[in-house]
């Protein structure tokens, strides 16, 4: 186990440097000169040069890559331009309101997907079955900030059930979570659609194996078949979809913290995005990185505790 | 003697296979070890041996379908290996192959007058009307009606697709055509008619053909001289007739007791296969198929026999019948060309 | 093409994807038909009529500047089918291309290419979106390259695994030995092979781009108003949510109709083409 911990750590190595690589190529595909585009035309040119310097600009591309990739393995991550302050600063105020989200989102969609999946099999092309592929096909459709406004309608303004504005103090535990359910539920019914879906496929195609078969003719319960062997084997493609799904779940926080104006990492890059803080968003990106890094890590150490014949690949 | 048509000398092709994480191990897949042989114009010349033995792999890199790693291949005095661009464009032309699995050779999403017309317009041989007037010739000529031109492949059975692949080879008027297994994977009773096809065309158009088989009775039916292959060599070789009724190779002898024998006085020999053919990644040292021989000798697991050429156009690789295994052979050997 | 017109009344005659279809076709008709079946200018300005509620004169009511919202939304329609078509067609192509090479080159070359392909999926779509769009400046063109971009690497996946099959296969062999060039190989016996997967593909990602589109609308990085787009209404209905609930409801319904119906259409197309039924 220590040996494939560590043979995956290594592997993540060169992912990182590439998902850095390609940061640094977008934050350069800006046409024209960056100064510019930040200063605005009627920047003088030594306001400009002074920017270039600033932002490191005025080297060799090289050296500026030489010099990200440094500083980004380093955990150095800059400051943003707009307030100085460091950017881990910035993000560490805002990253209890984030985890909260996805953490709360994710639970949401294992919960309500992995069952309903589940059950959807069990009745292949019933009613049950055709529901759930008909909800979870909606479910996939809403965009988040629809899904969001459409259920802060429905329980923040029409029924008055939950607030209208999610964002909380942190130490204030109940609150914080009333404060989650609605953005939770947001983020998180897209989600089990996805989970949903392919659960569904997933103990389908587990469900009509050999061993399920033998293990039924033994005599085994049928809920211990389904839930034992059945699941385990379709555990495998949940953890995937799980896994890839938080590239979208990253993106979807971004909407819902704009609809439930909570503060977290999204409001953080809108904020960025509409202050030019070029080097804010750099650093966001560079922390975005270790995120997809630290969860692609996780997914692949995941399989190898569900399948054991992945540890010796 | 006239001067041959394709003449392979030293043909080579080994594999790297790298498996292994994180440290990968390299091995080499010794598929072809060492082939020389001569087709002369007109001539049927079968290549026979066991799966696994790298007779299609000999084939596909005398065409240069894979890019063998030693040896030279020409024809007609032209090096086939070196050969770009256009030259090598103009070279494929006159060296076809028909493939054993009439199911994958055909583009599943192009009609049968398309494969048939494409070949013409890369080789300007004809466009328009004219090349479809000559595809339209083509498939009469393997039988096949006009109407077909404007099918698909999966309209067809197994051996109209076969016909079809034929046609298709045709296009480009070549003068060889590699025949790799062309009917192993037709069903029996579509062989036969596959097979006199074959040899209609090779009458009619003078083909030359190095026919891959299994299947000694094809061969022995088909091919004027044969090839016998083990482990990336040839261990004999010459006149078909010959070969295949008193092979001198321990192998050949083999092989030719396991097929089916058209002389019902010769039938009562059981068929003695011993052992499997030794992996290509390690085959064994000095003779590959001592392990297999019942004569073995001491010099077998040492050195490896040269092909030695005996004086009735026959040639075999085996210390049975080399002077310096102390057991002289009554012909006489002679040195062999080139 | 027969496979592909088996496919496409398999396709049509599974009641989902035909519900799919009808909507789909609905929206894209009120796209091209805005200009002749808009009742109104989608950008004219009335005072007087600010935030309506719907009524016989205003159908689904109007805006904050008192412009009739069907009107915008038929408008905005086209915004929404302009760039998701633009960057999914940019998608396919760049990306089969890139799977298409890849995969018959093979080798390092593909291992490398293909890695790369796994970084640009691993990052996340909406948040590369954005920052693309606001480093490139919102405008229709740069949506297009922007939701392309993060569309890229799943169809270069998409284009690959069957090329690695394909490539092995006899026919490709047989166009080596008749002299053809890798390029007439790739595009003119392996594209035709793949292409009905891409397109399927297509459909289903159409919906994404869609959604991206709206999304990135929504942020504010979209099509410059006073253009309507779909996102860009659902945002300013947002900021009216107390007053007009109908104006954040309306282009929210648009968006998730579209997508749904784009998602049933891909659906429906993926079962039909079942590589299991393709093999012939």
């Amino acid at each position: 186990m220590i040996s494939f911990v560590t043979r995956r750590l290594l592997a993540s190595i060169p992912t990182l440097l590439a998902v850095l690589t390609l940061v640094f190529i977008i934050v350069r595909i800006v046409p024209g000169d960056p100064a510019m585009v930040i200063l605005g035309d009627q920047a003088t040119p030594e306001a400009a040069a002074a920017l270039r310097a600033r932002l490191g600009l005025d080297v060799p591309i090289w050296t500026q890559y030489f010099r990200f990739i440094s500083a980004a393995l380093t955990g150095d991550f800059g400051a943003s331009m707009v307030t100085s302050r460091p950017i881990l600063e910035e993000v560490a105020a805002v990253l209890p309101h984030t985890v909260d989200l996805t953490l709360a989102a994710m639970l949401v969609g294992v919960v309500v997907g992995v069952p309903v999946g589940i059950w959807a099999a069990l009745h292949r092309n019933g009613v049950i079955d055709v529901a759930a592929r008909l909800l979870s096909l909606i479910g996939l459709s809403f965009p988040v900030f629809v899904s969001g406004i459409f259920l802060l309608l429905a329980f923040a303004l029409h029924w008055r059930i939950f607030p209208v504005i999610g964002s909380a103090e942190l130490n204030d535990i109940p609150d914080r979570l009333y404060k989650l359910v609605l953005p939770a539920l947001t983020l998180g019914l897209v989600m089990a659609a996805y989970i949903t879906r392919v659960t569904r496929s997933a103990m389908l195609a587990s469900l009509s194996e050999d061993y399920i078969r033998t293990a039924r003719a033994k005599g085994v319960p049928w809920r211990r078949v389904v839930w034992v062997h059945g699941l385990r084997n379709a555990s495998l493609p949940i953890v995937t979809v799980v896994g890839l799904y938080v590239g979208i779940l990253i993106g979807n926080s971004v909407l819902t913290e704009i609809v439930f104006n909570r503060p977290g990492l999204g409001k953080v890059i809108v904020g960025a995005l509409n202050q030019r803080d070029y080097t804010m968003l750099q650093g966001l990106m560079v922390i975005y990185c270790f995120i997809i890094v630290v969860v692609n890590l996780i997914t692949d150490l995941l399989y190898g505790v569900l399948d054991p014949r992945v540890k010796q690949a | 003697m006239n001067s041959p048509l394709l003449e392979v000398r030293g043909l080579q092709k080994h594999f790297l296979q790298r498996r292994g994480f994180p440290w990968p191990k390299t091995t080499t897949i010794r598929a072809v070890e060492d082939i020389s042989l001569t087709i002369q114009p007109g001539e049927a010349m079968g290549l026979v041996g066991e799966s696994g033995c790298g007779k299609s792999t000999a084939a596909r890199a005398m065409l240069r379908l894979i890019e063998p790693t030693a040896g030279t291949v020409r024809f007609k005095g032209e090096n086939v290996l070196t050969a770009r661009g256009e030259a090598l464009k103009t070279m494929r032309r006159r060296m076809q192959i028909v493939f054993q699995d009439p199911y994958s050779s055909l583009n599943p999403r192009q009609t049968v007058g398309s494969a048939l017309m494409e070949p013409m317009a890369v080789h300007n041989i004809a466009t328009g009307p004219d090349a479809r007037r000559r595809a339209a010739a083509l498939l009469d000529e393997v039988g096949l009606p006009a109407d077909a031109l404007d099918r698909y492949p999966h309209e067809f059975s197994g051996g109209q697709r076969q016909r079809i692949g034929i046609a298709r080879a045709l296009t480009v008027e070549p003068e060889l055509i590699v025949a790799d297994e062309p009917v192993s994977a037709l069903d029996v009773s579509v062989q036969a008619q596959v097979l006199l096809l074959l040899r209609e065309l090779r009458e009619r158009r003078g083909l030359a053909f190095l026919f891959v088989s299994h299947d000694l009775s094809v061969v022995r039916w088909f091919c004027d001289t044969v090839a016998v292959m083990y482990l990336g060599r040839i261990v004999e070789q010459g006149p078909v007739a010959e070969v295949l009724r008193a092979p001198l190779h321990p192998y050949a002898n083999m092989l030719r007791e396991a097929s089916p024998e058209p002389d019902p006085s010769r039938r009562g020999i059981l068929p003695r296969i011993i052992g499997e053919i030794p992996s290509a990644a390690a085959p064994p040292p000095g003779c590959a198929f001592h392990p297999r021989c019942g004569a073995g000798l001491a010099i077998c697991s040492k050195i490896v026999p040269p092909l030695k050429a005996l004086s009735d156009g026959r040639a075999v690789a085996c210390h049975l019948y080399s002077p310096i295994s102390g057991r002289p052979f009554s012909t006489t050997p002679a040195a062999i060309s080139a | 093409m027969t496979p592909i017109r088996r496919a496409l009344m398999r396709a049509t005659s599974n009641p989902t994807t035909t519900a799919g279809a009808i909507i789909t076709l609905l929206i894209v008709a009120a796209a091209v038909l805005a200009p002749f079946l808009a009742p109104y200018d989608p950008t004219e300005q009335d005072i007087i009529a600010r935030l309506q509620g719907p009524s016989d004169e205003f159908l689904l009511g109007t805006d904050q500047f008192g412009r009739d919202i069907l009107s915008r939304l038929m408008w905005g329609a086209q915004i929404s089918l302009t760039v998701s078509l633009g960057a999914i067609a940019a998608a396919i192509v760049i990306g089969g291309v890139i799977g298409m090479v890849s995969g018959y080159i093979g080798g390092k070359f593909d291992l490398i290419v293909m890695q790369t392909m796994d970084v640009l999926l691993s990052f996340p779509s909406l948040i590369l979106g954005l920052i693309v769009v606001a480093l490139l400046g919102p405008d229709l063109i740069n949506l297009v390259i922007a939701i392309a971009l993060t569309a890229i690497a799943p169809f270069a996946r998409i284009a690959r695994a069957p090329t690695l099959v394909l490539k092995e296969r006899a026919f490709v062999e047989a166009g080596h030995a008749l002299g053809y060039s890798h390029t007439r190989i790739i595009f003119r016996h392996i594209l035709p092979n793949i292409l009905s997967e891409l397109l399927v593909m297509g459909s289903l990602w159409m919906a994404t781009a869609v959604r991206t589109e709206a999304s990135l609308s929504f942020i504010g990085l979209g099509v410059k108003p006073p253009t309507p787009t779909w996102g860009g209404m659902t945002r300013d209905g947002f900021e009216n949510i107390l007053d007009a609930p109908w104006l954040a409801i309306f282009p929210g319904i648009a968006i998730l109709l579209l997508v749904l119906g784009l998602n049933m259409v891909g659906d429906g197309l993926r079962d039909a083409t079942d590589p299991k039924l393709r093999n012939e």
